[in-house]
Formats: structure tokens, C-alpha cells, sequence
């Protein structure tokens, strides 16, 4: 089923490209041979490489950062109400904005790269696990207490298990987020990557190989997914009874 | 060792800024291998006194001494297993120190051995109760509380879990509280009755049953279920 739907984008591509002229939307073919020439060269899997690298460095720190503070948030009162103000502002802040200061405050680095990325994502991660530490069972909270629960063993088996369909939900948008954004990044102010590519492809009006960065990339975020998020997110639910 | 019970009021302030009084003059003791039970309305603050007594709520007039360290084991009025980890597990959880034979005689008496790799979500709401038993046993308590543990289950089910809990605290130096709004249960299981008034919540008698457990016959229970009922009915 899949295959057919793939099947299907590239009949419509190879039809489109037919009517509008190989120089706007070059033929399927075309963009394949500029694949095969950047992969050759090796060029292909360094600049994948390197935007994998800042997606997972990014990702990672958000997502940690994130769910400590939207936990804490939602335990602790006042954490709350200081954070809040914070938590809008980053909300409704274009990732635009934060890439070029982070650019402009600590130079063209990877280093700020990463950290802009990060801040871009840290929010959602936030509000969702906040709302996750509110919705935690105050009843399992109890039991926990009363059978005199070491923290540690209370967080791993009682709260981490509450808060993972919210973790799974956070890393599942995050990722989405990340990999829309991470490109801009290195478009901006990088000197490898897939954004860098793209850049330059769009210099030089080469659009096969425009194309060729762009579906490589997509077919890694569509590998990443299947194999990789999908499958954590069934583990994570194996305790679920299954929907018939 | 014991458990000493001197609550003088208890009150709540409702979302409108009342005082409202919960408990009043609660005071009564348990010994080890005692077993008090609370008889009382729906409502009448016994859910508040468990919170008091398990030490999750310290905002009360008067005082509770409890033996330190004390291990507390809970059947809660809903079983509060952890949905994501099995039976076995959530008993091994609140028991890390139980031993396996320990716990397989556990399993054996509450009719659970066949059930340990199941999760929560797949028990039928008896067999939860159970699980729920069975975790408070494992820890070995001082202190074993059963808020209601029969509630919402059938009539022979019930009897057969009442029956259970009797074997399973006999020879034990448990001090166990049982709330109940089921004279029979009452009757059955406990060793001094204390009935409740409605709000606020005050102990109007304290009746102690003299046979043990083990002796009483069908006719002393109905005899004491009777008495009882008349305290009740005396106090509308």
C-alpha cells in the first residue's frame, strides 16, 4: 500500500515535470542522477550527516531540558507562575528570531546553531510535560507514599509511566519541529549540511540537485520514523489493552 | 508496640470559606494482632481519619502516636495498582524485600499464581482487589489499613475474600483497621467495633467482641450482627 502511494507521487511528479519543462521541475531520472553524483562523491552523506548530528544534539537538549522544567512546573506552584511569562514569550517567538540572534549574540557557530534549535523546541516540550505532571494520578501519588516509596523508584515506576505518552507525544511533534527548522539553521549561517545544499542549489538555480538534498533528507526523516519513533511508541503502550 | 489514636477535631474550609468540621473526638487504641473496625456513613470523614493515621495528612488537632518505623501496608477503596507494570510486579514494587516463597504462598492462598504476568487492565475487578491484598501482605505490615477492600464486589466473592484476609492476618502480629459499612464483615473479621457518627465524625460505641475470629459460630455473628444493628438503629 505504501509502495503504491510512493508509486503515485512519482508517476504525478514525472507527468508534471512533462508539462511545465524539465528546467522548472526536472524529471525524476535527472534528480536521481544528482543524487548518485553527491553520494558518489561522498559530499551527499557528510552534509545528511552533519544536519542529523545537530537534529539529534538539539533534540536531545531540548527534549531534556524541557521535560525537567515543564515537570518541575507542573509540581511546584510558584516554578509555574515564574515560568510562565517565559514560557508565551518563547512560544510566540519565530524561529526566525531566535536563529539570527543566536547568529548575531554568538557567532556563525555550531554551538549556537544547536542552541537556537533547542530554544525553539524547549517550549512545546515544556507546556506538554507540564500538562502531563498536572494530569499525574494524585491517588498512585498516595499509594507511592504510603507503602514508602524511595524517590527514585517512585519517579522510574510511577510517574515516568504517566508521563511517557506525553514524552512520546513531545519528542513525536518535536522531531516534526526540528527537522522543519534545523534546515533554516544551516541555510543561515552554517558551512556543511543539508540546509547548506539547499542554499547553494537555490544560488545556482540547479534545481535537480536542490531536489536530490531535499528527498534524501526526506526519506532519512521518513526512516527515522518508521524505524526509530514508531516502534518506542508501541513498546512504550505494551501495557495498554489493544484497541480491537 | 501500638497504635495510640487522640484526634480532637478536624476541620476543612470549603471553597465558599467555611469551617467545616470533619472529625471530632476521635480517640481509641490497637494493639498488635488487633483488629478495629470503623462502621459509619458514607461520608462521615473515615477516608480522612486513614489519611491522619497513614501520616498523609498532618493538619488536625491532637495526636497520633505510631510506633516508628512502622510499616504501613493499604488496601485502598479502588485497588491503585500501576497499570503498566504486572501483577507480580507491583506486588515485588511495595515488597522489594519479600521473598519468593513468601510470595507464592501469598499468590497461592489469594488464587493469583496464574495471574503474576498479567498487567492490571487484564484483572477483573475481584481479581484486582486481590493483587491490591496482596501487595499490602507482602510488605509484612505493622500497620494494615483496609478501606473498604470488599466494596462494589458480590456477595460470595466478598465472603471468600473475607475469609482470605481471616486466614492470611491469623497468627500475625498485625495491628489491621478495617472500614466498613458491612456489619457482617464488621462482625467477622474484627476484634473491637467502633461505630461512627455522621459529620462531624465522633465514636459514639466501642464494642469489643469477645470469641476470637477463628470461634465465632454462624449463630454469634448474626446475635452480634443484631446488637449491633440496634446500637445503630438507636443512634437514627
Amino acid at each position: 500500500m505504501r509502495l503504491l502511494s510512493v508509486a503515485v507521487l512519482v508517476i504525478t511528479w514525472w507527468t508534471a515535470s512533462l508539462y511545465v519543462g524539465n528546467t522548472r521541475l526536472p524529471p525524476p531520472p535527472e534528480v536521481l542522477e544528482a543524487m548518485l553524483t553527491e553520494a558518489k562523491s561522498g559530499a551527499l552523506f557528510i552534509n545528511l550527516g552533519a544536519t542529523l548530528a545537530r537534529v539529534a544534539l538539539s533534540f536531545v537538549l531540548a527534549m531534556t531540558l524541557g521535560t525537567a522544567i515543564g515537570y518541575w512546573m507542573g509540581r511546584v506552584r510558584l516554578a509555574d507562575r515564574l515560568g510562565d511569562p517565559w514560557l508565551i514569550l518563547l512560544l510566540n517567538l519565530p524561529a526566525l528570531v531566535v536563529i539570527v540572534l543566536a547568529y548575531i549574540w554568538a557567532g556563525l557557530t555550531e554551538a549556537a546553531a544547536i542552541a537556537a534549535i533547542a530554544i525553539n523546541k524547549l517550549p512545546t516540550a515544556v507546556v506538554t510535560l507540564r500538562e502531563g505532571t498536572r494530569a499525574l494520578d494524585p491517588a498512585l501519588d498516595e499509594m507511592a507514599m504510603i507503602f514508602a516509596f524511595p524517590r527514585g523508584r517512585a519517579f522510574r515506576h510511577v510517574v515516568l509511566p504517566q508521563l511517557a505518552p506525553y514524552v512520546a507525544a513531545s519528542a513525536r511533534s518535536g522531531l516534526a519541529l526540528i527537522w522543519k527548522i534545523v534546515l533554516v539553521a544551516e541555510y543561515l549561517g552554517r558551512p556543511n549540511g543539508v540546509g547548506f545544499e539547499i542554499g547553494v542549489a537555490f544560488q545556482l538555480f540547479d534545481i535537480p540537485l536542490l531536489l536530490a538534498y531535499s528527498l534524501s533528507f526526506a526519506v532519512v526523516v521518513f526512516v527515522i520514523e518508521t524505524a526509530l519513533v514508531q516502534p518506542f511508541e508501541a513498546r512504550l503502550s505494551r501495557w495498554r489493552p489493544r484497541a480491537a | 508496640m501500638r497504635l495510640e489514636v487522640d484526634i480532637s477535631s478536624k476541620a476543612f474550609t470549603n471553597a465558599a470559606g467555611e469551617r467545616q468540621d470533619v472529625l471530632r473526638n476521635i480517640a481509641f487504641t490497637l494493639e498488635p494482632g488487633e483488629v478495629g473496625v470503623f462502621v459509619g456513613p458514607s461520608g462521615c470523614g473515615k477516608t480522612t481519619m486513614l489519611r491522619i493515621l497513614t501520616g498523609l495528612d498532618h493538619d488536625y488537632q491532637g495526636r497520633v502516636l505510631r510506633p516508628e518505623p512502622l510499616r504501613v501496608g493499604m488496601v485502598f477503596q479502588e485497588p491503585r495498582l500501576l497499570p503498566w507494570r504486572s501483577v507480580e510486579e507491583n506486588v515485588r514494587l511495595a515488597a522489594p524485600n519479600a521473598d519468593e516463597p513468601r510470595l507464592s504462598a501469598l499468590f497461592d492462598v489469594l488464587e493469583l499464581s496464574e495471574h503474576r504476568a498479567h498487567f492490571p487492565g487484564e484483572l477483573s475487578l475481584g481479581l484486582a482487589r486481590r493483587v491490591a491484598l496482596a501487595r499490602a501482605l507482602a510488605v509484612d505490615p505493622d500497620f494494615l489499613i483496609l478501606d473498604e477492600p470488599l466494596a462494589s464486589l458480590d456477595a460470595a466473592l466478598a465472603a471468600r475474600l473475607l475469609g482470605q484476609i481471616a486466614t492470611l492476618l491469623e497468627g500475625r502480629t498485625t495491628m489491621t483497621l478495617l472500614v466498613t459499612h458491612n456489619l457482617d464483615d464488621a462482625v467477622r473479621l474484627g476484634d473491637r467495633l467502633f461505630l461512627l457518627s455522621a459529620r462531624p465524625a465522633t465514636i459514639l460505641h466501642a464494642v469489643p467482641v469477645a470469641k476470637p475470629r477463628s470461634a465465632r459460630s454462624d449463630a454469634d455473628i448474626t446475635e452480634a450482627k443484631a446488637s449491633l444493628a440496634r446500637l445503630c438503629v438507636a443512634n437514627g
